[in-house]
């Protein structure tokens, strides 16, 4: 099937197309540069055309989703919405069903999201939500940082034998990259502990989280992938944990990068969390300015942000130590997953209010980073979904970018605490996003920061995963106008997923099987296998799973997309 | 217990096997399988692909005896051939295509049909079902409704601090066992996950472990632990609230609190307060006496407070192999765990209203699925008394009380023997069970019944089926 989408301003920043009105041509699911003259000509003149979405980092399937599903129905009541037409009923505002959360994401034009911690023991599950998930490409990223095996290959420095692990285990629990949360402190709370900082060694392990970043760090450029490795530093949350969090971007420094499509070698995760300065909850203050510094002087970091959107939602992370503290404090209900010999993890409704002074300012912090970092490659839109906040407020995210004066309006009537005139810098910055960097912080750049070439961008070539807005960029003043912003980015007038239209007026027209992407690497086969033999005596004993029904059968994933890559040889 | 030879008169061995029966779901099973033809791989007289077709399992290794013989005596009193009742009353064999229609033609025409039970069939199946249900508005529960239902109650109001088994195995120097009687319910469960093994920072096993047992029966479970606290019958709720107010700092002003000297609860509450890694393990007893999901709620808090101190997770004993996943499966479905009614084309969830056993007691459906479960044994006699006089479809594989109040039979195959599937173990751990031989001649796979349904009741309703299904 041929189509042509006519006059839409198209914003494609991978090509250098900055608010061209021109015609997007695609053809079988592939963007080309001309079609037959039977072509299925899409009228959406002076509209926004850009290439669909790519979330770099949100948490849409797993056990920890199940967990919270279970034990919140109060959230599940908040989001029903009837059977219609294609779709099925959908359920949930910040843990939404699996159905819900693909017609939400299509709605808002996004095509691709990685899916943020998979815990390998319970990678099956993790698969059937994604395979639940309609109309998405998802790629899951395995937990590596507090895995045991990880852990003893860091202490003694045996990079080529944790390169062969973690190549191995991506095809076991069909992975996409690697995941650290909080290095040896998920180890530690195994213990009801933390550990502070990235000196601190896990108990019994002896090795320091410092030890971790580095080895998989080395491994992932090793085996050439095509993500960095994923970090979601020690001290989450934590007044004053910047330091801890530039310390942990400076471990990486080194490490020569070892891929032809990105240009980090580690990604920061929902760095707002990471960006605090004081010494309590009292004396806490924005220290955005120093992590923003950092990143704008160090090429070799790309960011989320984790933007805090002041709503009711449920936070969940394998910060398993970070979530009873968070317990602590606002004394709700508490659910925690630890997952043997991999992970913690746990989970507490949060409810973010502009009334309270420390969650303004961590919005302003959040803002503060979009803001002060200069270089959009190298941060993302994200609100961390559902942690500080779901994933269907990334358009007034968007309209928060692109309007000062709706930030000032949003400080000056005390939608948000007075604290945040105080203790952070947001309103002394004006600057304000253009169409341009939207597009790029929301799809341009996560894609590459991946190594996606097929998605991302409009180019010839690539997948006609498209989205079309209502909002005609020539006309608009997103300054005055975010209200229209906001809708238009949470509506898309079309949705294309490899060519076939998903949404067509906001409204779901079609349901397509959600893809699994995962990498598989080749050409360490005899490494893996020796590997696999020498900690099969450690796994028999401390699993309680037999090896043969650990892994993810291809049961699992009737849809892959198998990234391949040749060890150590993508660097050109 | 008498000397049995072990077995030696077998063919073919098929390793890692899951035990299908409780929520331990034990996957390093061996099945000695006597007789038929390998379909797929065999080395070494080992199985290592494929299943035996025609074969039967005439020995299971390492299992427990409940186990072992719900798979080895699997052919005892086994559905075969599909029923339907006839005008006198009596269930007489039919074809699979009459017994089909029949039943799609029953629940495409009811008004409130329920489908209930899904516990002790594969996931492959229940999506099959969920699309069935959706499709015309029924209510699916499982046997949770009636077994940890006011656990998850308990859950959603205070909290799920809990962790996988091998947390377990590693790491726990005191496990205490509450409201239930895990030697006789879940006999491996000591010896596999949590009292016996070797674990990475438990070398020395058992002797590395304080085990208690907190129930007011001197069950086999308390004979074996360090410690039994036997406290009255229904005084759950007082004897946790008075470890809460001592952990908390408070002096307890009655002597004796549900039948225990307050010394002993206090040096109790310290013994806890000590263990680095502390698991708690709860079952129906704590579950289903007095104060129901409130037993659960302060027994969640108690462990939420112990973690200020050390380190205290918890796990509800599930009874069947995939009570636990159905409860998953709902919930990334659709949102909820489990009483489900999707009569008004989306998801409700509310207890004492849209549950089955309330259903059935204010005479609600009109047609009643089940499957994979024994309404007819299990339910109290007033919801029975309407599943007398509504049609009933059974989907099972051994005759049961259900079967007696059944209108249409439908035979089905034993999943983790005779047919491969997804499971969720008690902690959440998927498996997926492979398949060792193969089913009866004439019986169906579960995952083909409920599909087939769904594919007559889209016919007889004329909507097209979905191309995109899994």
């Amino acid at each position: 099937m041929e189509y042509i989408l006519k006059n839409g301003i198209v914003y494609d920043p991978t090509n250098d197309v900055e608010g061209e009105k021109k015609d997007v041509m695609f053809k079988d699911g592939k963007i080309v540069d001309d079609v037959s003259p039977n072509a299925k000509e899409i009228d959406v003149t002076d509209k926004l055309v850009m290439a669909a979405g790519v979330d770099p980092h949100s948490h849409i399937a797993g056990p920890k989703l199940v967990v919270g599903r279970l034990y919140r129905p109060e959230d599940s009541r908040r989001g029903i919405v009837p059977k219609k037409g294609v779709t099925r009923a959908e359920t949930g505002f910040s843990i939404p069903s699996c159905p819900a959360t693909g017609y939400r994401y299509s709605r808002m034009g996004y095509g691709t999201v990685v899916e943020a911690a998979m815990p390998p023991l319970e990678a099956k599950h993790t698969h059937e939500e994604i395979n639940t998930i309609p109309n998405l490409d998802i790629a899951p990223l395995p937990l590596f940082g507090n895995n045991w095996f990880t852990m003893e290959y860091a202490k003694e420095g045996k990079i080529d034998d944790l390169a062969a692990f973690v190549s191995y285990w991506l095809k076991l629990v069909k992975g996409y990259g690697i995941k650290l949360v909080n290095p040896c402190g998920g180890e530690a709370w195994g213990w009801g502990m933390n550990v502070h900082g990235i000196d601190d060694p896990a108990p019994y392990f002896d090795v320091t989280a410092r030890e971790v970043i580095t080895a998989l760090a080395k491994a992932n450029e090793k085996l050439a992938l095509p993500h960095s490795i994923h970090l979601h530093p020690n001290d989450l949350g934590h007044p004053g944990n910047y330091g801890t969090t530039v310390e942990s971007m400076k471990i990486v420094k080194g490490i020569s990068k070892n891929s032809p499509v990105r240009n980090q070698t580690v990604h920061m995760t929902h760095i707002q969390y990471h960006s605090y300065a004081g010494t309590n909850w009292r004396d806490f203050e924005s220290a955005a300015s120093d992590v923003a510094n950092f990143i704008n002087d160090n090429d070799y970091i790309t960011c989320d942000v984790g933007q805090i959107t002041l709503d009711e939602t449920t936070t969940m992370t394998a910060d398993g130590p970070m979530e009873f503290d968070l317990h602590q404090l606002n004394g709700l209900k508490w659910a925690n997953k630890d997952i043997e010999l991999e992970t913690a993890s746990g989970i507490v409704p949060f409810i973010y209010s502009g009334r309270n002074s420390v969650h303004s300012v961590q919005w302003a912090i959040g803002l503060e980073m979009f803001l002060l970092v200069h270089n959009p490659w190298q941060i993302f839109l994200t609100t961390d979904s559902p942690n500080a906040g779901p994933f269907i407020r990334y358009p007034r995210v968007i309209s928060w970018l692109m309007s000062n004066k709706r930030r000032t309006e949003m400080i000056e009537n005390r939608e948000v605490h007075k604290a945040v005139e105080k203790k952070s810098m947001l309103a002394t910055i004006d600057r304000e996003y253009d169409f341009n960097e939207i597009a790029t912080i929301s799809r341009a750049a996560p894609a590459k920061a991946y190594g996606f070439t097929d998605r991302g961008h409009l180019g010839i070539g690539a997948n006609a995963d498209i989205a079309v807005y209502d909002i005609k960029p020539n006309d608009i003043d997103p300054s005055a106008e975010h209200e229209a912003i906001e809708k238009g980015f949470g509506n898309a007038t079309y949705t294309f997923k490899d060519g076939k239209i998903l949404v067509k007026d906001g409204e779901i027209v079609d349901i397509v099987p959600s893809r699994t992407l995962w990498t598989n690497v080749s050409g360490l086969e005899a490494e893996e296998e020796a590997i696999v033999e020498k900690i099969m005596p450690s796994f028999n004993k401390y699993y309680t799973i037999k090896f043969e029904n650990y892994k993810v059968h291809d049961h699992f994933v009737p849809n892959p997309i198998a990234v391949n890559v040749q060890a150590g040889k993508a660097g050109k | 217990m008498a000397y049995e030879k072990p077995i030696a008169d077998y063919d073919y061995k098929v390793e890692n096997c899951t035990c299908a029966f409780c929520g331990c779901n034990c996957d390093d099973l061996v099945y000695l399988v006597k007789g038929g033809e390998i379909k797929g791989e065999l080395k070494d007289g080992i199985v290592v692909n494929g299943y035996v077709d025609g074969g039967h399992v005439v020995g299971v290794r390492h299992a427990c005896r409940l186990g072992a013989s719900k798979i080895m005596e699997d052919m005892d009193q086994r559905l075969l051939v599909p029923m339907v009742r006839d005008e006198n009353g009596n269930l007489v064999e039919t074809d699979w295509n009459t017994a089909l229609d029949k039943a799609a033609e029953l629940i495409a025409n009811a008004v409130r049909p329920v489908f209930y039970g899904w516990s002790e069939t594969s996931i492959e199946t229940m999506h099959y079902g969920l699309e069935l249900g959706e499709l015309v508005g029924a209510v699916l529960d499982n046997q949770a409704t009636i077994c940890h239902g006011p656990s998850l109650q308990a859950v959603q109001n205070a909290g799920y601090p809990v962790m996988t088994l091998g947390e377990v195995k590693n790491r726990a120097d005191m496990i205490v066992y509450t409201g239930n009687n895990a030697m006789n319910s879940h006999p491996r469960h000591l010896g596999r996950y949590s009292t016996f093994p070797r674990g990475y920072f438990r070398k020395r096993g058992r002797f590395d472990r304080t085990v208690v047992t907190m129930d007011p029966r001197y069950t086999d479970t308390a004979k074996m632990s360090d410690i039994w606290v036997g406290f009255e019958q229904n005084g759950d709720y007082e004897f946790y609230n008075a470890m809460r107010a001592v952990l908390r700092g408070k002096k307890l002003e009655k002597d004796i609190i549900s039948g225990i000297p307050k010394e002993d609860i206090e040096n109790l509450v310290e013994e806890m307060k000590k263990a680095q890694f502390g698991a708690l393990f709860f079952g129906l007893g704590l579950t289903h006496t007095l104060s129901k999901q409130r037993n659960i709620d302060i027994a969640i808090n108690l462990v939420q407070d112990l973690n200020k101190f050390s380190k205290w997770n918890l796990i509800p004993m599930r009874g069947h192999f995939n009570v636990n996943g159905f409860n998953i499966f709902m919930a990334f479905e659709q949102g909820f765990p489990y009483g489900v009614d999707f009569a008004r084309g989306y998801p409700r969830y509310m207890n004492g209203e849209t549950n089955t056993i309330d259903l059935l007691t204010r005479e609600e459906p009109d047609v009643f699925m089940v499957i994979a479960a024994d309404p007819g044994a299990h339910f109290p006699s007033g919801a029975n008394r309407h599943l007398a006089n509504i049609p009933v479809i059974q989907i099972d594989i051994h005759w049961g009380p259900s079967t007696e109040l059944a209108d249409v039979v439908l035979p089905g195959s034993f999943i983790a023997v005779e047919a491969a599937g997804t499971s969720y173990r008690m902690d959440g751990v998927p498996i997926y069970m492979k398949q060792a031989i193969s089913r009866p001649e004439t019986a169906r796979d579960d995952e083909w019944i409920v599909n087939e349904l769904l594919k007559r009741v889209q016919r007889i309703k004329g909507i097209k089926p979905k191309v995109a299904g899994k």
